[in-house]
């Protein structure tokens, strides 16, 4: 039976700690990129975060795109968005947030859906968030946002020593706004499922961040003697054939997601697998260099717990 | 040789084909899951909204508007009890919460105590610098109308959705003042949404034919009210109508739709009070007109051409066959107690579930296929093993899924994709720490192997925790969609926990023992 794996050496001894200024100079860029495409592009928020009205609509023949955005722009709605959604006949309508209360809203859809008449064979799809609810919503994207990242960070203080917990809370948020980043400049919709997708990412990239740092504190514990940079760099070279093949099947898993899962989550699976990547990235090139910079020493690992003494 | 407790072997197993049994009913049709025999598991995978197609409305019920109307009727109340005492007052008004007046002469508040009476039961009376009182809604009071009118708000809309056949929706209050209505699989949203949102309050008043809305002055005790259908003139016709209500909506027995003269009307029935109050008012009034009125809209305002004391009436008013069915409906089902406002919907047409439920089998299958391959290619006999646990990882989760009732959606079906591609984490962890024990410690394989599982568990622990972490998190503060890829997310970090530690550890125990190698295939 065929095994590459028996090809792939436990250790490639590659120096991937000597390259940590690059590392550390892209993750900064990465980090600065985004937020300065945040901060000029913006996000493309969903009906969720706004407010609105989004409706998906199949018409009876190819949709007129560029008739039905004049007619219903001219409707006095305020801003209304068309864009072809998956199949020529499919129309994803973005209604702009109206003015006045949740009543005004519903009205809206009323008159879009007169102004539409017969063209439309089904109506696939009819989102309305007042806004009041799409401030609810906005609250809770955030306060979760926070409070997962807090946890976790939590979690690993908890588990290892504080530069740890420190040095995976950078490498997190570093990944977190790397992706709205992404988004961002793809001006993919910001939604409920793709604050998610973030959220994933954050669970994602930690999950990695602490198989290595797991190996790292072992390797502290054994070797106390030797040079933590050289130890450091041992444990992500230990771990990287893990690391490659975890990802490479998360992102085959995506890939498939991507192309075959529809138009609805296209934009939530692109997140999903920009996000893999970068923290995947963050793990080695950006949560490893850090517990250098925070000066760990193998005197600031504790003793291992009982449970694991005994192997060895 | 490595030694698996006798409860574990059997509690693994046992997991596993009770995993296997609770997922085999969704390989079936929906409809031939009930026809399963009784022994065995039926459950199958709740569908959300979004894949199954329906409705999610959130509406927002008018408490102000009830708080208000609870102020008005004390304030209403007050002023006529103080009349007919002939008690002095001036400066009758709402503040607040709360009535206020200036009685001419103090009088204590003993004596307003007797004039008033029942009006106080919810309230504070109490008297202020002079001879100022104030009479305050409690907050008790507020508190009990309150959840009087949600639940009566939740009974009508259920008894509207019952009349239009909808299965299996669910109506829930949501906070204090908020609705919750799903309604899975239906045709028409559109109607359905129009037919719970409206108040359907009716009402029988006078017309005053005295005065002339727009010309005079509008007497005491009147209203103008504008007519539901455009006049002659392509304007909506205003009437004068008295605010006293000759009967109401909730002194009916029974409505239906039918026709009159080729028009669909809608014929009611009044109960025994409402036929007394009605035939008493009619037999009154020969010859003067009066409106029916709905929701604060004349309907029609036919001239009493003689009493009517059979109880039962016409409704005509130039509607289509559809209106007057849904009016019908609406009066049935009864008044809701204050209006209703959508704050939110998401409604997905069947097509749109259909497909992508289409779409999301696809993806798991491709995402699943590529990851089979690319472990057996890569690990080769220990790929495989993986490959066992990956496939009863999938098994497992359909089978928490159903056992659960956790509803699935369409990022739910995300995070089962995900789950896939991460499931195999648990198993490469181990197999890379078996891999060092061989290359680097040169164990014997038993050795190996039971080193691998050990070293791997803390690492596997701790890294999948701290993704629950996030999970939870999403699961607490996420709605709808989110919620449901947050749960599917969670089931399948524990399922992979498991199938890794427990059942991939059991198959290569089995086969430790039976082929007794002298080195490993990695």
């Amino acid at each position: 039976m065929i095994a590459l794996i028996r090809k792939v050496p436990l250790d490639p001894g590659f120096d991937f700690i000597g390259k940590r200024k690059i590392c550390l100079i892209f993750s900064a860029f990465l980090v600065l990129a985004s937020m300065g495409i945040f901060l000029v592009q913006g996000l493309n928020f969903g009906v969720d975060f706004r407010g609105g009205i989004l409706i998906e609509i199949r018409t009876d023949g190819p949709a007129d795109l560029a008739e039905l955005r004049s007619e219903l722009n001219g409707l006095g709605l305020g801003e209304v968005t068309l864009q072809e959604f998956g199949e020529p006949t499919d129309v994803l309508i973005n209604v702009q947030r109206q003015d006045g209360e949740e009543a005004a809203q519903n009205e809206a859809i009323e008159t879009v859906k007169a102004a539409l008449g017969d063209r439309v064979v089904e109506y696939r799809r009819v989102e309305f968030v007042g806004p009041k609810v799409g401030e609810e919503l906005r609250e809770a994207g955030i306060l979760a946002t926070v409070l997962a990242l807090g946890g976790i960070a939590l979690y690993i203080w908890f588990r290892f020593e504080w530069q740890f917990a420190v040095a995976a809370l950078t490498a997190l948020t570093h990944d977190v706004i790397a992706t709205v980043g992404f988004f961002a400049l793809m001006q993919i919709e910001f939604n409920l499922a793709t604050l998610a997708a973030v959220l994933t990412i954050a669970g994602y990239s930690i999950n990695d961040t602490v198989v290595i740092f797991d190996r790292a504190r072992e390797e502290l514990r054994r070797y106390k003697r030797r040079p933590v940079l050289d130890i450091l760099n041992m444990a992500v070279n230990r771990t990287v054939s893990r690391t490659a093949m975890t990802s490479l099947t998360t992102l085959l898993a995506l890939f498939a997601l991507a192309f075959f899962g529809g138009e609805v989550i296209r934009g939530f699976s692109m997140g999903l697998i920009w996000g893999i990547v970068v923290g995947t990235f963050s793990s080695v090139g950006l949560a490893i260099p850090l517990l250098h910079l925070m000066k760990l020493r193998a005197s600031h690992v504790a003793p291992p717990e009982p449970t694991s003494q005994e192997a060895t | 040789m490595i030694k698996i407790p006798r409860w574990q072997v059997i509690g693994t197993l046992l997991i596993v084909v009770l995993g296997i049994l609770y997922a085999l009913p969704n390989l079936v049709p929906k409809q031939e899951a009930g026809e399963l025999p009784s022994w065995a598991p039926h459950q199958q995978v709740n569908l959300g909204l979004d894949l199954s197609g329906g409705s999610y409305l959130l509406a927002e019920v008018d408490l102000e508007g009830v708080y208000q109307e609870m102020l008005n009727d004390t304030l209403d109340g007050v002023r006529s009890a103080l009349r007919e005492q002939r008690i002095g007052y001036t400066n009758l008004r709402a503040d607040g919460n709360a009535v206020v007046f200036d009685l001419r002469d103090d009088m204590g508040l003993d004596r307003l105590q007797e004039v008033f009476g029942a009006l106080l039961s919810n309230t504070l009376m109490t008297q202020e610098e002079g001879n100022q009182i104030r009479i305050e809604v409690t907050d008790q009071a507020r508190l009990e109308r309150r959840n009087a009118v949600m639940q009566q708000t939740l009974e009508i809309i259920r008894r509207r959705i019952d009349e239009t056949g909808t299965r299996e929706p669910s109506i829930q209050r949501q906070g204090d003042d908020r609705v919750l209505i799903q309604l899975p699989g239906i045709e028409d949203p559109e109607g359905v949404k129009d037919l719970i949102g409206k108040t359907a309050k009716l009402t029988f008043r006078m017309v005053r034919t005295d005065v002339v809305a727009g010309q005079d002055s509008i007497p005491p005790g009147t209203e103008v009210l504008l007519s539901e259908e455009p006049g002659p003139n392509g304007e909506a016709i205003r009437y004068v109508v008295e605010k006293r209500v000759m009967v109401s909506g909730e002194n009916l027995s029974n409505a239906q739709p039918t026709f009159q003269d080729g028009e669909p009307v809608v014929s009611i029935r009044f109960d025994s009070v409402g036929s007394k109050r009605f035939g008493q008012a009619t037999s009154e009034n020969v010859g003067r007109p009066f409106a029916i009125i709905l929701d604060g809209e004349v309907i029609s305002a036919p001239r009493i051409n003689e009493a009517i004391l059979g109880g039962s009436a016409i409704i005509s008013g130039s509607f289509t066959t559809k209106e007057s069915s849904d009016l019908a409906l609406l009066l049935r089902a009864g008044a809701l107690p204050a209006s209703l406002t959508y704050i939110e919907e998401r409604t997905v047409g069947p097509g749109l579930g259909a497909d992508s439920i289409r779409a999301g089998e696809i993806a798991c299958i491709l995402g699943m296929v590529a990851v089979l391959i690319f472990m057996g290619v890569v690990y080769g006999f220990f790929g495989m093993i993986a490959n066992i646990a990956l496939v009863a990882n999938l098994i497992l989760i359909l089978a928490a899924l159903s056992v659960l009732q956790a509803t699935l959606t369409l990022p739910g079906i995300a995070g089962i994709v995900l789950t896939i591609g991460m499931a195999v984490d648990a198993n490469v962890l181990i197999f890379e720490r078996i891999r060092e024990e061989v290359h680097y410690n040169n164990r014997s394989p038993v050795t190996a192997i039971d080193n691998g599982y050990r070293r791997a568990l803390t690492t596997i622990l701790d890294s999948n925790i701290t993704t629950l972490i996030a999970a939870s998190l999403l699961f607490f503060f996420g709605t709808g969609p989110v919620k449901g890829f947050a749960v599917t997310l969670a089931i399948g970090l524990i399922t992979s926990m498991f199938t890794a530690i427990m059942f991939a550890r059991l198959i290569t125990v089995t086969w430790l023992r039976r082929k007794r190698p002298q080195s490993l295939p990695i």
